[in-house]
């Protein structure tokens, strides 16, 4: 069972395939309530308006990349405590230590499979509500 | 012939045709003037095969240089449309296969949700729970069931056929990137060339740029700085205390 099949998700990746493989993953897993973005600066205001329980970002994209919109919503107090997940293709060790220094609360590099979403998903939201 | 070589011939040549012309021997002088003459003639053939060696290994790499400007004028921009058409054919390719599998999983909760509905109401028809009214209505449903799953499986199997044909791209995108490999094989070895022609010391590889984001691994091109795999990355982030 999903954590909480109702929570709303922004999905935020530069290419609409991935957009699309994601939420229709999520939606597999039972999350239906999924909106997405197509980089930082046209999802963070979606995040500041609108009550979204859950991020799923990209790291590399233009305008504005997933790590500073990690760092934007780490520092605006309404977001701060939002669950991020990040799934990206950046495999360095010094990049994924960075994110962790961010905040993220997951990170997944692509290419990845639905279970390991799953995975990361039920990891994050176990620690959050245990 | 080498020039102290030479220079010696000559030096005796010369004491020898001093000494003729003194004693008068004019026929002799002569042979010896035509001697020194030959040694001269040699030395310019020799001079002469260096330069035409030093021009046509300078043709040689001109001819290097103009095929290298071919490549730089027409094959890489070449390769960039090529290559463009193969994130078009991927794009599209990606997106008909992600059509096909949103048209098709409704048509697969459906018939989950129906088989499900289906199944309990059979299993009271079993256990001799259901009275003569709610078979009759079964039934009815049943049959609603069958007629629309044959529907809606057409449906599913024509989804997957979709899918099967949108992977048509892989036989062309494969072809042109193999054909840009090949491009890219024959730059290097032109510039290794012009390289060994010229002789220029390699210029010391620039150092890089920290924090530089660096896309997808590659299969047996990953380095110690970067993970293999997701396993890698828990491994990283739990010794991190996450």
């Amino acid at each position: 069972m999903p954590a909480n099949p109702n929570m709303k998700i922004l999905i935020v990746d530069d290419f609409s395939t991935m957009r699309r493989i994601i939420k229709n993953l999520l939606r597999d897993l039972g999350y239906n309530n999924t909106a997405e973005a197509d980089d930082g600066q046209t999802g963070l205001p979606m995040l500041q308006n609108g009550s979204f329980d859950f991020l799923v970002t990209d790291w590399n994209m233009p305008g504005m990349t997933g790590i500073d919109l990690l760092k934007a919503v780490r520092a605006d107090e309404n977001l701060a405590k939002l669950p991020v997940l990040m799934v990206t293709a950046e495999a360095k060790r010094e990049q994924i230590v960075y994110a962790a220094q961010c905040g993220v609360n997951g990170y997944i590099i692509k290419p990845f499979t639905a279970a390991t979403l799953k995975e990361k998903i039920d990891k994050i939201f176990e620690r959050i509500d245990g | 012939m080498c020039d102290s070589d030479s220079h010696k011939e000559m030096l005796s040549i010369a004491k020898r045709l001093v000494a003729e012309l003194e004693a008068g021997n004019n026929d002799q002088a002569t042979s010896l003037v035509d001697e020194l003459a030959h040694i001269r003639e040699g030395e310019l053939f020799q001079e002469i095969g260096k330069l035409t060696r030093e021009l046509h290994s300078s043709i040689t790499s001109f001819e290097i240089d103009s095929e290298l400007c071919d490549i730089t004028k027409s094959d890489i921009p070449d390769a960039k449309e090529r290559l463009n058409y193969v994130i078009t054919m991927t794009n599209q390719s990606a997106n008909r296969t992600l059509t096909a599998v949103e048209n098709a999983i409704p048509y697969c909760d459906a018939l989950h949700d129906k088989s499900v509905q289906l199944g309990a109401e059979w299993k009271r028809f079993v256990n001799r729970e259901m009275n003569a009214d709610e078979f009759r209505q079964v039934s009815k449903t049943l049959e609603g069931y069958l007629a629309e799953s044959e529907e809606q499986l057409d449906a599913v199997k024509g989804a997957l056929n979709e899918i099967l044909m949108a992977q048509e791209f892989q036989d062309l995108t494969s072809q042109i990137i193999n054909r840009v490999i090949k491009m890219v094989d024959d730059v290097e070895s032109h510039l290794v060339n012009m390289i060994k022609a010229t002789g220029s010391a390699p210029v010391a590889a620039k150092e890089e740029e920290k924090g530089k984001l660096e896309g997808p691994q590659v299969p047996g091109l990953s380095t110690s700085e970067t993970v293999n795999g997701q396993d890698e990355v828990d491994d990283l982030l739990s010794s991190l205390g996450f």
